[in-house]
């Protein structure tokens, strides 16, 4: 048969077998990924989408840290059950500015994709601090070094710039600014405070996260992260009034 | 080991420790306060110490000439023992942080919660183990099936020793708080950046073997092994593209966001399972299976449509993992699709090894190292039905973020990639270092129903809690709300949990029993026995050398 005798040729060519595996290999993800960054229905425009302040992109970083995503995910799916336990389901423009993207891939915890201003910052601290505090049958991991851990915000503005770098559109002022910005939204007394409602918009939460206004730890990005999650745009909001979910 | 090296080698092998030393001190200066400089002086460590190695031994006088007429089994012997090591510290964190889930105060502090020592475990085995399992067998299958022995004895040793520095990074890392967070893809920029230097010798490895080889035709093996060299290397770069915050800190922002990141990650992690944990393993089965029962392989033709079909549907198929997020829906069809049809290559694997065996089914019942790779064979076609099956769309609304994916994925894990490594590390340590057999044959039975046992309790358990969590999650109650709490749902778990980890824990028993063989048959002294078969231009003195037919 002629395909066998092709490959009988081809077998006894590295170079060739090589570059035919290459070529093969190739075609699923041409075909799957690159379209992605073309059509623009990928991904929905959302003018009030609005972005991380430094102070939850360091609470998103610190998520990072501690594995957070291997038990909880951010994507509410398209099924009723999911709409009704979590809210509206997850649209692609919210996590636009998410690099990476933390959609998650198993809930031995629930989804956080709209966990924001759903608990109180207490609740949040006091369930970081230690979880069967305040879930007795809880079996996630007590962060009781946040609260004691303060948060360094010497190198926020690399952090900015880096995200500028890779397509966030962080101004030089936000940039310039981004340290201040850390203690000012943490601290809604101080007068840092006033800059941040300036360059992040008004409806940024300006709260003392972890109950201490006086000092910037590691709990205070972590609370904030975990409160503007699912509130960056109100676009998700937009379908369900119109009837969504299955 | 060094005394095998020539003078010119052991030269350039300083060079190269030295290159590691330098790049490893400079991080430690400039990523001092972050946890990069840890890393940069772990790099100047592992330099130092090979420095130090090698000028133990430089003045040792230099191999003879004759060298070139046998294997270069050292890079192999030291892959094989690595692996075995990581297989015990891979299962024994896996434990652990499965009775995490039974008792979540089971830490030791940050290092020690769940979030940073699950990726310590999955690296561990996938990366440490069979990495590790593939280097090693992959350096003995290509030289044995090409009659060549490798072209330089220093690359070998860069590509293993190179190669588990980055698991060591990538491991240390995730407990002090390093990590990408790409499931499967944590390690950082500079860890990814050694990988693909370490990756190209490997692949420049083997092309200059192949090269060399006698033999006119790429025996099966091989074309899996350079799959999963070259597939790997392309997933790897193109998922981990990113943007380092400065050359002194350990933290990157991913070059993708939000869907793209989404539907690439997943790209990659759909077939880092396919071209690292199916691939590379059949590259094993394909050479250990029939070698160790004594039987060519069932059909050549098979064997083609089954490697070309899992070479392109695989990459199609990762999109299932995204089924009704807020990826296209076209994606997600094509990625059902392609999973869907990627059943036919993969029983025609499946099916070539099994039909292979027949005629040795005797040897199946009698010798416990084939019986790991039957029943590796049998893992590989339930978990690739199971993965085809949860790939359709509707049953993924029920499977997806429940506890039967990681049944799922340990059953592949397990039952297919540990036991068809188990099978031929037990086949290739009496070869590699010229013993009769392995040292206990009863060790081997025992580890193999700990193995089987522990597997088939894991599976069971989460597939249970798997379908019970997806059940409890989608219940209405007769007022149209919804049935149970998350915590509802979370108190069920309970009991699985603990028989998952209980199931875990014999296959952790099973895993050292199998360490401590491979180390007693290292540590008996070898009879003087000559392996004339066992050489690239074999000496035909009656015996026929042993070689899997196409």
């Amino acid at each position: 048969m002629s395909i066998f005798g092709f490959h009988y040729r081809l077998e006894r060519k590295s170079i060739g077998l090589a570059l035919g595996i290459i070529v093969v290999a190739s075609i699923g993800g041409l075909f799957e990924i690159a379209p992605l960054f073309t059509i623009h229905q990928t991904v929905e425009s959302a003018p009030d989408m609005r972005l991380y302040t430094p102070l939850e992109l360091a609470g998103r970083n610190i998520y990072i840290r501690e594995g957070c995503y291997a038990c909880h995910s951010q994507m509410i799916r398209t099924l009723r059950d999911e709409v009704d336990r979590y809210g509206p389901y997850s649209l692609a423009v919210e996590s636009k500015y998410d690099h990476p993207m933390l959609w998650g891939s198993k809930r031995t915890g629930p989804d956080l994709a709209r966990i924001g201003e759903k608990y109180s910052d207490q609740w949040h601290v006091a369930h970081l601090n230690n979880p069967r505090d305040v879930v007795p049958v809880s079996v996630m991991p007590a962060y009781d070094w946040l609260l004691a851990t303060e948060l360094r915000t010497d190198d926020l503005p690399l952090h900015l710039k880096a995200q500028r770098a890779v397509g966030v559109p962080y101004t030089d002022d936000m940039i310039a600014n981004a340290a201040l910005d850390a203690y000012g939204q943490a601290n809604p007394d101080s007068p840092q405070a006033d800059g941040v409602t300036k360059r992040y918009g008004e409806a940024t939460t300006m709260r003392a996260f972890d109950g201490q206004p006086a000092r910037l730890t590691e709990m205070d990005a972590v609370v904030a992260y975990l409160q503007v999650l699912g509130r960056l745009t109100d676009a998700a909001q937009k379908p369900l009034a119109q009837g969504g979910g299955q | 080991m060094v005394k095998q090296l020539t003078l010119i080698e052991r030269q350039n092998a300083i060079l190269i420790s030295l290159a590691v030393a330098v790049c490893g001190f400079v991080f430690l200066i400039i990523g001092r306060g972050d946890p990069i400089g840890v890393h940069g002086f772990l790099a100047f460590l592992a330099g130092v110490l090979t420095i130090f190695l090698i000028g133990r031994d430089y003045y040792a006088p230099s191999p003879s000439d004759d060298r070139s007429a046998h294997y270069y089994d050292d890079p192999s012997k030291a892959g094989i023992v690595l692996s075995m090591a990581w297989v015990v510290f891979g299962l024994a964190i896996g434990d652990w942080v499965a009775w995490q889930l039974v008792n979540p105060d089971l830490t030791f502090g940050a290092w020690s919660s769940f979030g940073r020592i699950r990726p310590v475990h999955t690296t561990s085995v996938i990366f440490g183990f069979g990495g590790n399992a593939l280097i090693a067998t992959s350096f003995y299958v290509m030289q044995r099936t090409s009659r060549a022995r490798l072209p330089d004895q220093v690359a070998p040793w860069f590509v293993l020793l190179g190669y588990n520095l980055f698991c060591i990074i990538a491991v240390t890392g995730y407990m002090i708080g390093v990590t990408q967070s790409k499931e499967y893809a944590e390690p950082e920029w500079y860890a990814d950046i050694l990988l693909v230097i370490v990756w190209v010798t490997y692949l420049v490895i083997y092309l200059r073997t192949l090269a060399r080889r006698k033999e006119p035709h790429i025996y099966v093996s091989n074309w899996y092994y350079m799959a999963f060299i070259l597939v790997v290397a392309m997933l790897h770069i193109v998922n981990n593209l990113a943007f380092p915050v400065s050359l002194g800190h350990a933290k990157s922002y991913s070059l993708f966001s939000g869907v793209q990141d989404a539907m690439t990650e997943w790209w990659y992690g759909h077939n880092a399972v396919a071209f690292f944990l199916t691939a590379g393993f059949l590259g094993m089965m394909y050479y250990f299976l029939p070698m160790r029962a004594g039987r060519p392989i069932f059909s050549y033709r098979l064997s083609i449509i089954s490697f070309w079909g899992i070479t392109f549907f695989y990459m199609w198929a990762g999109s299932h993992h995204l089924h009704y997020t807020a990826l296209p829906q076209w994606v997600q069809t094509l990625g059902m699709t392609f999973s869907l049809m990627l059943l036919i290559p993969s029983w025609a694997s499946a099916g070539n090894a099994l039909l292979t065996l027949n005629g040795a089914w005797d040897k199946v019942r009698d010798d416990a190292t084939l019986r790991f790779m039957m029943v590796a064979a049998v893992f590989y076609g339930l978990t690739t039905f199971e993965g085809s099956f949860m790939a359709i769309r509707s049953v993924n609304s029920l499977s997806h973020y429940t506890d039967w994916t990681v049944g799922h994925v340990h059953a592949g894990a397990l039952g297919w990639v540990a036991m068809i490594t188990f099978g031929s590390i037990y086949a290739c340590v009496p070869w590699l270092w010229k013993r009769e057999a392995m040292y206990s044959a009863r060790l081997v039975e025992a580890h193999f129903w700990f193995a089987l046992s522990g597997t088939v309790i894991y599976v069971f358990a989460m597939w249970n809690s798997g379908i019970i969590q997806g059940l409890m999650w989608r219940t209405y109650n007769e007022s149209g709300t919804l049935a149970y709490s998350f915590v509802d749902s979370l108190i069920a778990m309970h009991p699985y949990y603990i028989a998952r980890a209980f199931g875990g824990l014999l296959f952790l028993i099973g895993g050292c029993i199998g360490a401590y063989n491979v180390w007693m048959t290292i540590a008996t002294p070898a009879p003087a026995s000559d392996y004339a078969s066992d050489l690239p231009a074999p000496r035909r003195a009656g015996g026929i050398a042993a070689q899997p037919a196409e």
